[in-house]
């Protein structure tokens, strides 16, 4: 039926970062910034050292046995009653949506549940639970934004990164072709099925070089990689930075971090 | 008409991707045709509060479905009761027989068809011309594709993968119509070819959106008339449907009605509506003598037996979910090689095919979810791929594979890939490891990462992981 209806909890003294493995590994310019920027709004960042990766890889790979044996040990990283915010759609999404799934029936059935009811989109969780207000410090620039597949359809936060780069005066988000189709990403897809998501992410970029976009900011990782991906490779005039990255560094003066 | 049977064709999916991707027209013809279906969906929906119609339309076939059973006897007692005469089929091939059996017992030669993809499912078109009935499509896409000795690309639209040149072209070999670009004229003569047929047949095949079960009344939505006349005009009527297609009431009808059109073509109601009822009275003037039901199982019953699996029965047939699915989008529907393609095809054929015919099928989707968000039904596609992928490496030791040829897909290569992934994310301090030495080999991780960096560069490993940072900046004494 319907999703229920999201009920957003008052601003809490203290989250959970969960930073995804990707960003640990590849961008963890992302996370310093997303933790830097919910540290701003006053709010202390805890980061378990013992979180890996959200499973979902093996997962949506059919393989749930070694999806489970993978989150398990994370589900008791994260023993206080706070928030627990990720910076990407699509591991929030297997959080949030497939944990219960995943050990429906199980002894861990009780941790699953209560962990997804504690999840947050990391954009999501700024706008509308920090009630953040951006102050641009950057140059005039064009953008366009990228929500991903999970964090539009599975967290429903596709309002959310329009909203946030509307705060930041000197950037133009410019409008782009098919803006909610997917990116071609879809994690083992693009390797089980490389034709057809090579096709899926030149679409995507054209539409947004096309939009004269210099930058496409995304929700997640996955998808900047795909496309910015192509992009390079392509020699096409199109960079990739994570949202809350490309937030900190209009906002602060310094950084750059995050790009693609 | 010679066409391999599927189970042949489904295992070459890669190579028809390939050249559905390489092939300009097709790209072009499909992303111009679903471009334009969603917009007009989107406009058809317009002032609806459309979460709510779905929401009554997803209960309407829940209810069904929960006593599908005895819906379907009650179906059957109230169609006879208005005379028309009930057959059940276990599989498509009884289907076929009993379909023959009654054409023969009338003598029939000729029989003219309405859209009906569950005949398309059986072949019946085949079996029929084997036993020496001709079988003619009047469905304008449907008679395309027909000449064309093609089968269906799209459930509603069977020709939509064909531009109005090709179609020309095709009219002109097969039939000696003129060549012309006007769409209003190669259909006035193919309706004037079908009109013809439609006179002389002995027997008219159609399908069935809805059988209502309180009221024996069997639901057919079209929009070229062709559909009333196959079930008005010869003498012999012939209604194929699955199963699954019963609802309750009269009165569910009309949500179901309302998002069916919407959804398919964005038409707010179709041109024709059909609500048969049993055969011509004795006071009536037009309308056939005989009326068949053929309710067709062809492994549906077996779907129903799993509470998760049995969502796919809840489907209505309106094709949003290809429409809108971007994977069709490119390749379109004949790279799928099922009678169904696009996400309700990639959940649907494997119960009727076996995995081991449609293996390549449920990993095909980037789990994108466009097809779960329009479905009007709600059928939660992603969710039902997802387990079918499950089911194709026996995935999941705590819940049982039910699916036939499942397993198809475990292979040692995989599961090895995946154990490595568990040993070394199951355990923080490897983990952590893991990252530090990554971060500090970073040159050394290859530049070529298989299929990833045939289209795209490899990602680098950062200077140094998330876990260092916030590992030094606590023992920095920072916050």
């Amino acid at each position: 039926m319907t999703d229920p209806i999201k009920l957003y909890p008052a601003k809490p003294e203290k989250v959970y970062f969960f930073a995804t493995c990707l960003v640990d590994l590849f961008y963890p310019d992302a996370g310093m910034a997303g933790i830097q920027l919910l540290e701003r709004e006053g709010i202390e960042v805890l980061f378990p050292q013992g979180q890996t990766c959200c499973g979902q890889p093996a997962f949506s790979s059919g393989f749930n046995d070694q999806a489970r044996d993978v989150v398990i040990p994370q589900l008791e990283l994260f023993p206080g009653d706070y928030p627990i915010v990720v910076p990407a759609g699509s591991c929030g999404g297997m959080m949030r949506k497939h944990y219960p799934e995943l050990f429906a029936g199980t002894p861990w059935q009780d941790k699953a549940e209560n962990l997804a009811a504690r999840t947050w989109e990391l954009t999501d969780f700024l706008l509308n639970v920090c009630h953040i207000r951006l102050e641009d410090q950057g140059e005039p620039v064009k953008v366009a934004m990228h929500t991903s597949c999970s964090a539009r359809r599975e967290m429903g936060v596709a309002e959310v990164g329009p909203r946030l780069l509307g705060q930041l005066g000197q950037v133009e988000l410019v409008e782009q072709a098919r803006p909610a189709e997917c990116c071609g990403f879809g994690g083992t897809f693009a390797v089980r099925h490389p034709e057809i998501s090579e096709a899926m992410v030149a679409d995507k970029t054209e539409a947004l070089v096309a939009a004269g976009a210099e930058t496409v900011v995304a929700t997640d990782c996955g998808c900047m990689m795909n496309i910015a991906g192509y992009a390079e490779k392509n020699r096409r005039p199109l960079k990739g930075q994570h949202i809350v990255s490309f937030l900190w560094e209009r906002t602060c003066g310094h950084g750059g971090e995050g790009k693609a | 008409m010679s066409l391999a049977p599927h189970s042949q064709e489904v295992r070459h999916f890669h190579p028809r991707v390939r050249s559905a991707l390489d092939n300009p027209q097709i790209r072009s013809n499909f992303r111009n045709a679903m471009d334009g279906l969603m917009s007009k969906r989107q406009n058809a929906f317009n002032g609806w509060d459309l979460e709510s119609l779905r929401d009554l339309g997803a209960a309407v076939r829940l209810r069904a479905l929960s006593r599908l059973p005895e819906l379907l006897e009650q179906l059957e007692d109230n169609c006879s009761r208005q005379g028309i005469r009930v057959h059940w089929a276990e599989t498509g091939e009884q289907a076929c027989e009993i379909i023959r059996d009654i054409c023969k017992a009338r003598d029939a030669r000729t029989v003219i068809k309405g859209k009906s993809m569950v005949s398309e499912e059986m072949e019946l078109n085949h079996f029929l011309e084997a036993e020496g009935i001709e079988a003619l499509e009047s469905d304008l896409g449907e008679y395309i594709v027909q000449l064309a000795k093609e089968t269906p690309s799209h459930i509603i639209m069977p020709a939509i993968h064909k531009n109005t040149a090709e179609i020309s072209e095709l009219m002109h070999d097969r039939t000696g119509t003129e060549r012309s670009h006007d769409v209003a004229y190669l259909t006035a003569a193919a309706r004037q070819q079908l009109r013809e047929k439609f006179m002389k047949a002995d027997v008219g095949i159609s399908g069935v959106n809805f059988a209502v079960a309180q009221t024996g009344t069997l639901c057919l939505v079209e929009n070229e008339g062709n559909g009333r006349l196959t079930t008005t005009v010869p003498p012999c009527h012939i209604a194929v449907t699955g199963i699954e297609k019963v609802v309750e009431h009269l009165e569910d009808v009309t949500p179901l009605l309302a998002l069916l059109t919407r959804s398919a073509t964005g038409q707010h109601v179709t041109t024709y509506v059909n609500m048969i009822s049993g055969p011509r009275k004795a006071d009536e003037f037009d309308g056939p003598e005989e009326v068949h039901l053929v309710l067709v199982d062809s492994g549906r019953s077996s779907i129903y037996q799993d509470q998760e699996l049995m969502d796919t029965l809840r489907c209505i047939r309106c094709g949003a979910c290809m429409n809108h699915c971007p994977v069709y989008t490119r390749v379109g529907g004949h790279a799928y090689g099922t009678t169904y393609p696009g996400p309700i095809g990639k959940i649907l054929m494997p119960h009727l095919m076996g995995l081991e015919n449609t293996q390549d099928l449920p990993s095909a989707s980037t789990l994108c979810g466009a097809c779960g968000e329009v479905c009007p039904v709600r059928i939660p596609i992603p969710k039902l791929l997802q387990r079918l992928r499950k089911e194709s490496v026996d995935g999941d030791s705590l819940r049982p594979s039910v699916v036939r040829g499942h397993g198809v897909k475990r292979n040692w290569k995989e599961r090895l890939a995946w154990n490595g992934f568990r040993w070394l994310f199951r355990n923080p301090r490897r983990y952590r490891l893991f990252g530090s030495l990554l971060t500090r080999f970073r040159w050394f991780t290859p530049s070529q990462v298989g299929p990833w960096t045939r289209y795209r560069t490899s990602p680098k490993p950062a200077a140094k992981t998330l876990h260092q940072m916030m590992n030094e900046r606590t023992r920095g004494g920072a916050r």
